[in-house]
C-alpha cells in the first residue's frame, strides 16, 4: 500500500496529525464504544501506512523535512526525518496497532471507568512521540518531549484513587522537574554556545566549548532527560505502573522510556557528535555511571514482589544499557544501542501484556501468585517466557543482537568492564526473570491435586493475539537483523558522509 | 472626499482619541438607565479602542515613531503623546483583553453588581480603561500621574462593588496603599521637575545627565521616590500586600480585567522610567539598583510561589501567582541584555493573556458553583468540562510548558539569564515553575481526581456568552505559544528600542 | 550664619518633610479610617507644597506678561497642583465614602474592630500588613 499522490513533507505533517485528529474525533463517540474504538484501530494503521510510506525516501538517501513556525525568533517547530527517528516512528506506530487491539480487550473486559480519555490520552500521546522522532531541532524536540510527559499524565493517574494520584505525582513531578531544571538549562547553553540547535551530523558542538562545559552538558543532557531514566531519576518509571497495564506496556516499555533514550541518542549524535565525545573523553563518567545503574537496577528488581514493579526496574537496568550504548560512543555502540530500542520494545511490551492478561483473566499482580499459573493460561506463559530469552539476550531472539553489538562496542573502544557487565547483567535478568516462568509452570495451583485436569482460562482473545504477534516479533527480530543493521548504518555519524561508518 | 478627509483626521488624531473617546462614552453611559444600552455602548467603545490600538500599533511598524501634541501645543511645552512600539504593544494588550472580556462582563455583571448600578460599574470600567490607556501612550511624567489616579480610582470603585463586605475593606486598604503609591511617584517627579524644569519623558532625559553632575542628591533621591511608588502600583515584591485582597474581593469581571491590564500598564511606566528616561541620562553601575532589582524578583518569585502552594481559594492563589510572575517581568529588567528584556516585554503581554484567561474560567466556576474554595469544587472537570480544560491550558502557560505563551517568555529569559552569565538565575526561574506545577496540580488534582461532591452535581458549563471569551483566550494562550511572529517579534523590537537608550 | 543661611533657604523644605512625614505617620498608627484618611490628605497636601514652593521666584511676579515685568513666577507647577488637588479631593471623597458604607457594613470605623470582626473570613494580610 502506498500513498504516492503524497509529497514526503505532507506525509511527515500526516504522521504527526493524524493521531492528533483521532484524539479530537474519539469523544464524539463517546457513547459509541464500537465506532470509538474503531476510530482507534484506524487511525492506528494508517499512521503506520503513512510511516512506511516514508521509509523508501530515507533508504534513498533523503532526508525529508516540512515545516518552519517559530516559536521563539529563529527557532521553532519544524520536523526532518533521518534513520533514527524513522526507526522510533515505526515501533511507535507498529506496536500502537498491536497495543490498540489488546487495550481494548483489556479495558472493555476489565470494565475500566473513563474509556474515552483514555483514548483520547493514548492518541496524544502517540502523536507527540511521533513528532518528537521526527524533530528537526531540540526546540521542536523539547516541545513533544513535555506534552508527552503532561498527555501520560492522565493515563498514569487513569484509576483516580490515592494510589494513583500518589504515582502519578512522582511521574509528573520528576519528570517535568528534570526536564524544567537540567534539560531546558542544558538546552538554553548549546544554544548560547552554538547559536542553533538544529541536529546536524557530527554535531554542533565541534570546537566550540571547553571540555569541561561538555562534561557539565552531558550531566545536565542525560540526567535531564528524565525519561531515559538513568538513575538516580529513575523512581517515576515504577511509581507509573498504577496505570492500567496497556499503559505500561506501551508507554512505559516504549513510547516513553524510549523517547528518552532516544533524545539521548539524537543528543549524542547530533548535538554532540560522537567524535567530539569520545576523543574529548568527557563521556567516561557517563560509561562507568550508567554500569553501575544496569547492576543496580538489575539488583533491585530481583527483590521486587510485584510483576510490573519488577518489569519496570527490569526497564530501567535495560535503558542504562542504552545509555551506555550512547556514552561509549561509537558506531557500534551506537548501533546496539538503537537496536536495543527496537528489540528491548518487542520483549518488554510482550511482558507487559503478559502481566496485564494475567491481571485481567485472574485478578493476580503478585508474582508469589503466580504458582502454577501456566497450566491456566500456557500461550500467556509462553509467550512471557520467549520475551523473557529476548531480554535475557539468548538465540534465538532479537535482543541477542542489540547485546552482541553493544559488547563489540565496548571492545572496540577498550572498555573490557563493559563485557562483564553485560554479562553480570545477563545473569541477573536470568535470577528475576527465569523464575516467574519456572513456577508458572512447575508449581501446582494452589488448590488443585496433581493429575487434576485443569480448565484454560486465558485473557480474552484481544489481549491474547497482540501477545503472540508481539511474541513472535522477538523471533522475528533474530534473523532480520541484517535489514535492521544496514538502516541503523544510514544515521549520519559525521559531517558529510550520507552512510556512517 | 470627505470620507477620505475624515479617515484622515481620524488617523491624526488617534493618540488623543484613545483616550478621550472612553472618557467621553464613560460620562454618557452614567447617564443612561438603561442596563443593556450601557453594556453595548461600553462594548462598543472597547473594540473601537482596540481598533485604534491596532491602527496605531500598524502605524507605528510601518512609519515609526507617532508624537502627537496635545492641544496643539508643541512638546516640550505642552502634553506630549508618543507612541513607539513599546507602548503600542501594551495599547494592544490592554484594549484587546478589554474588548475579549466583554462578553463576559454581561452575565458576569448581571449577578455580581446590583441592578440599578450596572450603568455606574460600566461607566468606572470605561474610566478605568481611560487611564490605563492614558498612562501607557502619554509621554509626559505628570500625566501620568493623573492617569494614574484615574485610573487607580476607578479601580477602587470597581473592587468596592464586589459583593462581599470585604471588598468593601480591601478597596479601602488599596485606596490608601495606591495613593501613597502615587503620591510618592508625584514626589519623585517634583524632585525632578525642580532639577530638570521639564516635565516631558525625552526632555528630562536629555536634561537629567547635566542636572546629575550639581544635583545628584535630588536626582537619586527623586528616582528612589518613582521607583518606589511604581513599586506600589506594580506590586513588586514585598509591596504587593494590596493584590491579593483585591482580587479576591473585587466583582469577578473586574478582577478578570485589573490582573490582565493594571498591574502590567504600571511596569510599563516602570521600564520606559528605566530604560527610556534614568537609564538613557545616567549610568546605573554606580548604584546597586540591577541587584536590588534582581533579589526582589526572585524573592517574588519564590515567596509568592510558596504563598499560593497553601492557599484554599483559587483567586486568592491566582493572585499571588500574580505577584510571583510579576517577580519574572522585573526580572527580565535586571538581566537588561536583549533577550532578557524580550522576555519581560513578551511575559507583559502573555501573562495578560493566560491570567486573564484563568481569572476568567475561574470566575465562571464561582458564576456556577458559588465558590472558588479547592474543597468545595471537587470533581467539577467533569460538569464544567470546557472551563476546566481552559483553566488546565491557563495553568500549564503558568508553569512554562513548550507550545504554551508561559514557555516562549521562559525561553527568553532563560536566554537572557544564559547570555549574561547568571547561572543561579538560570536555575531559579526553573525551579520556580516547579513550584508552579505544584499549585496547578492542586487543582487539577481536585477538579478530576476527587469524586463529583454534592454541590456541584448538577452544575453545568457557563452561558455561551461566558464560555466564548474563555475559549478565545484559551486559543490565544496556546497559539501565540507556538507562533510569535506576532508578539515575539514586537517585543524583540521593543526591547531593542528600550536597550538603545541604556547608558552603560 | 551659614547655619542661619541654610535654614533660611531651604525651611520649606523642611516644613514639606514634616507634613509628609507626620501624614505617613497618622496613616500607618492610627486605627481609626477617617483618620487615616486625615494623614493620607496632609501627605499629599505636603506634596502640593513642595511644588508650589519650588515654583516661587525671588522678585517674581505674577505670570502675566507684561512690559514692566522680567521676572515671573512659574505658573506651570500651580497648574499641576490645582490637578492635583482636584485628584485629591476626589481620592478623599471616595475614601470617606468606603468608610461610610464600611461603617454600615460592620458597625464600626475602627480598624481592628473590622479584623476582629472578619477573624472567621478567609481575610488575609492582616497580621503581615502591622495594622493591629
Amino acid at each position: 500500500m502506498s500513498l504516492t499522490c503524497l509529497l514526503s513533507s505532507e506525509l511527515i505533517l500526516a504522521a504527526i496529525l493524524i493521531p492528533f485528529v483521532a484524539s479530537i474525533i474519539i469523544p464524539i463517540f463517546h457513547r459509541a464504544p464500537n465506532c470509538r474504538e474503531a476510530v482507534t484501530l484506524i487511525s492506528a494503521l494508517a499512521l503506520l501506512v503513512v510511516v512506511t510510506d516514508l521509509v523508501p525516501y530515507i533508504l534513498s538517501g533523503a532526508r525529508p523535512e516540512v515545516l518552519d513556525l517559530d516559536v521563539v525568533s529563529g527557532l521553532g517547530i519544524s520536523f526532518k526525518v533521518e534513520p533514527l527517528g524513522m526507526l522510533f516512528a515505526l515501533v511507535a506506530s507498529t506496536l500502537w496497532i498491536i497495543n490498540s487491539i489488546y487495550s481494548i480487550g483489556y479495558m472493555r473486559s476489565h470494565n475500566e471507568p473513563r474509556q474515552t480519555s483514555f483514548f483520547v490520552c493514548f492518541a496524544v500521546a502517540i502523536s507527540s512521540a511521533i513528532g518528537l522522532a521526527f524533530s528537526k531541532n531540540l526546540l521542536t524536540l523539547f516541545i513533544f518531549y513535555e506534552i508527552l510527559t503532561l498527555s501520560t499524565y492522565p493515563l498514569v493517574s487513569h484509576k483516580g484513587n490515592n494510589a494513583a494520584r500518589r504515582g502519578a505525582r512522582v511521574y509528573i513531578i520528576l519528570l517535568l522537574g528534570t526536564s524544567m531544571i537540567f534539560l531546558l538549562p542544558a538546552i538554553l547553553v548549546t544554544y548560547n554556545i552554538t547559536e542553533t540547535l538544529d541536529f546536524t551530523p557530527g554535531g554542533i558542538l565541534e570546537g566550540k566549548t571547553d571540555n569541561a562545559t561538555l562534561a557539565i552538558l552531558l550531566a545536565l543532557f542525560v540526567f535531564g532527560i528524565g525519561k531515559s531514566a538513568l538513575m538516580p531519576f529513575h523512581f517515576w518509571l515504577p511509581s507509573a505502573m498504577v496505570a492500567p497495564t496497556p499503559v505500561s506496556a506501551l508507554l512505559h516499555a516504549v513510547a516513553v522510556v524510549k523517547a528518552g533514550v532516544f533524545t539521548v541518542l539524537k543528543v549524542v549524535i547530533y548535538i554532540f557528535g560522537i567524535d567530539t565525545l569520545s576523543s574529548s573523553g568527557q563521556a567516561d563518567w557517563l560509561i562507568y555511571f550508567s554500569s553501575v545503574c544496569v547492576i543496580a537496577a538489575s539488583l533491585i528488581a530481583i527483590r521486587q514482589k510485584n510483576l510490573k514493579a519488577r518489569l519496570a526496574y527490569s526497564t530501567v537496568s535495560q535503558l542504562s544499557y542504552i545509555t551506555l550504548g550512547a556514552s561509549l560512543a561509537t558506531a557500534t555502540s551506537i548501533t546496539g544501542s538503537v537496536m536495543h530500542i527496537v528489540m528491548h520494545a518487542v520483549a518488554k511490551i510482550t511482558l507487559f501484556m503478559c502481566a496485564g492478561a494475567i491481571y485481567v483473566a485472574h485478578n493476580k499482580t503478585e508474582i508469589e501468585e503466580l504458582d502454577g499459573i501456566g497450566r491456566l493460561m500456557p500461550v500467556t506463559i509462553f509467550a512471557f517466557f520467549v520475551a523473557s530469552l529476548s531480554i535475557i539476550g539468548l538465540p534465538p531472539f532479537g535482543g541477542t543482537w542489540s547485546k552482541w553489538f553493544l559488547a563489540i562496542g565496548a571492545i572496540d573502544s577498550g572498555y573490557y568492564f563493559v563485557v562483564a557487565v553485560f554479562m553480570v547483567s545477563s545473569v541477573l535478568n536470568v535470577i528475576y526473570l527465569i523464575p516467574i516462568v519456572s513456577a508458572a509452570i512447575f508449581k501446582p495451583l494452589p488448590g488443585t491435586k496433581d493429575g487434576e485436569a485443569i480448565k484454560l482460562k486465558e485473557a480474552p482473545l484481544a489481549c491474547v493475539i497482540p501477545i503472540c504477534l508481539t511474541a513472535l516479533g522477538c523471533l522475528i527480530m533474530f534473523f532480520v537483523v541484517d535489514e535492521l543493521y544496514n538502516f541503523i548504518g544510514l544515521i549520519d555519524f559525521n559531517v558529510g558522509v550520507g552512510t556512517g561508518q | 472626499m470627505s470620507a477620505i478627509e475624515e479617515g484622515f483626521v481620524l488617523k491624526e488624531h488617534l493618540p488623543a482619541l484613545i483616550v478621550v473617546v472612553p472618557m467621553v462614552v464613560a460620562a454618557a453611559v452614567a447617564m443612561t438607565r438603561n442596563n443593556r444600552v450601557a453594556w453595548a455602548a461600553s462594548t462598543i467603545v472597547t473594540w473601537a479602542l482596540f481598533v485604534f490600538s491596532a491602527m496605531l500599533l500598524a502605524e507605528v511598524t510601518n512609519v515609526g515613531e507617532i508624537s502627537y501634541s496635545l492641544g496643539g501645543w508643541p512638546p516640550p511645552y505642552g502634553i506630549e503623546y508618543r507612541v513607539d512600539i513599546v507602548n503600542a504593544l501594551i495599547l494592544m494588550l490592554v484594549s484587546g483583553i478589554g474588548a475579549v472580556v466583554m462578553p463576559y462582563a454581561l452575565r458576569a455583571v448581571d449577578k455580581d453588581i446590583h441592578a440599578g448600578m450596572h450603568p455606574w460599574f460600566y461607566c468606572t470600567y470605561l474610566l478605568c480603561l481611560c487611564g490605563l490607556l492614558g498612562m501607557t501612550v502619554t509621554g509626559d511624567a505628570f500625566n501620568i500621574f493623573v492617569f494614574m489616579e484615574i485610573s487607580s480610582l476607578a479601580t477602587y470603585v470597581l473592587i468596592a462593588l464586589g459583593r462581599r463586605r470585604e471588598a468593601l475593606l480591601s478597596a479601602y486598604q488599596y485606596l490608601v496603599m495606591g495613593t501613597i503609591g502615587a503620591t510618592l511617584y508625584v514626589i519623585g517627579v517634583g524632585l525632578l521637575y525642580i532639577v530638570t524644569g521639564s516635565l516631558n519623558l525625552s526632555d528630562i532625559a536629555g536634561r537629567l545627565g547635566p542636572a546629575m553632575s550639581d544635583h545628584s542628591r535630588s536626582v537619586m533621591a527623586g528616582i528612589a521616590f518613582i521607583f518606589t511608588g511604581l513599586s506600589l502600583k506594580l506590586a513588586l515584591f514585598p509591596l504587593h500586600f494590596w493584590l491579593p485582597n483585591a482580587y479576591a474581593f473585587a466583582p469577578s469581571f473586574a478582577t478578570i480585567f485589573l490582573a490582565a491590564t493594571a498591574t502590567k500598564v504600571a511596569i510599563y511606566v516602570f521600564l520606559r522610567l528605566y530604560f527610556s528616561v534614568f537609564g538613557a541620562a545616567i549610568s546605573f553601575s554606580q548604584f546597586p539598583v540591577v541587584e536590588v532589582i534582581l533579589v526582589l524578583s526572585l524573592a517574588a518569585i519564590f515567596t509568592a510561589s510558596f504563598l499560593a502552594i497553601y492557599e484554599d481559594s483559587i483567586v486568592r492563589m491566582l493572585a499571588y501567582s500574580s505577584v510571583a510572575q510579576i517577580g519574572y517581568i522585573t526580572l527580565g529588567v535586571a538581566i537588561a541584555n536583549k533577550a532578557g528584556l524580550t522576555g519581560s516585554i513578551v511575559h507583559l503581554v502573555n501573562h495578560g493573556l493566560m491570567k486573564a484567561l484563568l481569572f476568567a474560567a475561574v470566575g465562571a466556576i464561582i458564576f456556577r458553583v458559588g465558590t472558588d474554595k479547592l474543597s468545595k469544587i471537587s470533581g467539577l472537570g467533569f460538569k464544567m468540562p470546557v472551563t476546566t480544560a481552559a483553566f488546565v491550558v491557563g495553568g500549564l502557560s503558568i508553569i512554562g510548558v513548550p507550545s504554551t505563551v508561559g514557555f516562549v517568555s521562559k525561553w527568553y529569559l532563560g536566554v537572557g539569564a544564559v547570555n549574561a552569565g547568571l547561572w543561579p538565575v538560570t536555575l531559579a526561574i526553573m525551579v520556580s515553575s516547579l513550584l508552579a506545577v505544584l499549585y496547578i496540580g492542586r487543582v487539577i488534582e481536585v477538579v478530576y481526581f476527587n469524586p463529583v461532591c454534592e454541590r456541584c452535581v448538577k452544575v453545568k458549563e457557563p452561558p455561551l456568552s461566558m464560555l466564548a471569551p474563555i475559549i478565545l483566550l484559551a486559543i490565544a494562550t496556546v497559539y501565540f505559544g507556538l507562533d510569535t511572529s506576532f508578539t515575539g517579534d514586537i517585543a524583540i523590537k521593543a526591547a531593542e528600542q528600550l536597550l538603545e537608550g541604556l547608558k552603560q | 550664619m551659614q547655619v542661619f543661611e541654610i535654614v533660611a533657604s531651604y525651611y520649606n523644605y523642611a516644613i514639606t518633610i514634616f507634613l509628609m512625614l507626620s501624614g505617613l505617620y497618622i496613616v500607618i498608627a492610627h486605627g481609626n479610617l477617617v483618620k487615616k484618611l486625615i494623614g493620607l490628605a496632609l501627605f499629599q497636601t505636603a506634596v502640593y507644597l513642595l511644588y508650589i514652593s519650588s515654583a516661587k521666584i525671588i522678585g517674581g511676579s505674577a505670570p502675566i506678561i507684561d512690559e514692566r515685568f522680567a521676572v515671573y513666577s512659574n505658573p506651570l507647577p500651580h497648574v499641576l497642583i490645582l490637578t492635583a488637588i482636584v485628584v485629591g479631593v476626589g481620592t478623599l471623597a471616595l475614601g470617606l465614602a468606603l468608610v461610610i458604607r464600611i461603617h454600615e457594613a460592620y458597625g464600626t470605623i475602627e480598624e481592628d474592630e473590622i479584623l476582629k470582626d472578619m477573624d472567621k473570613s478567609e481575610y488575609c494580610g492582616r497580621k503581615v500588613e502591622g495594622h493591629q
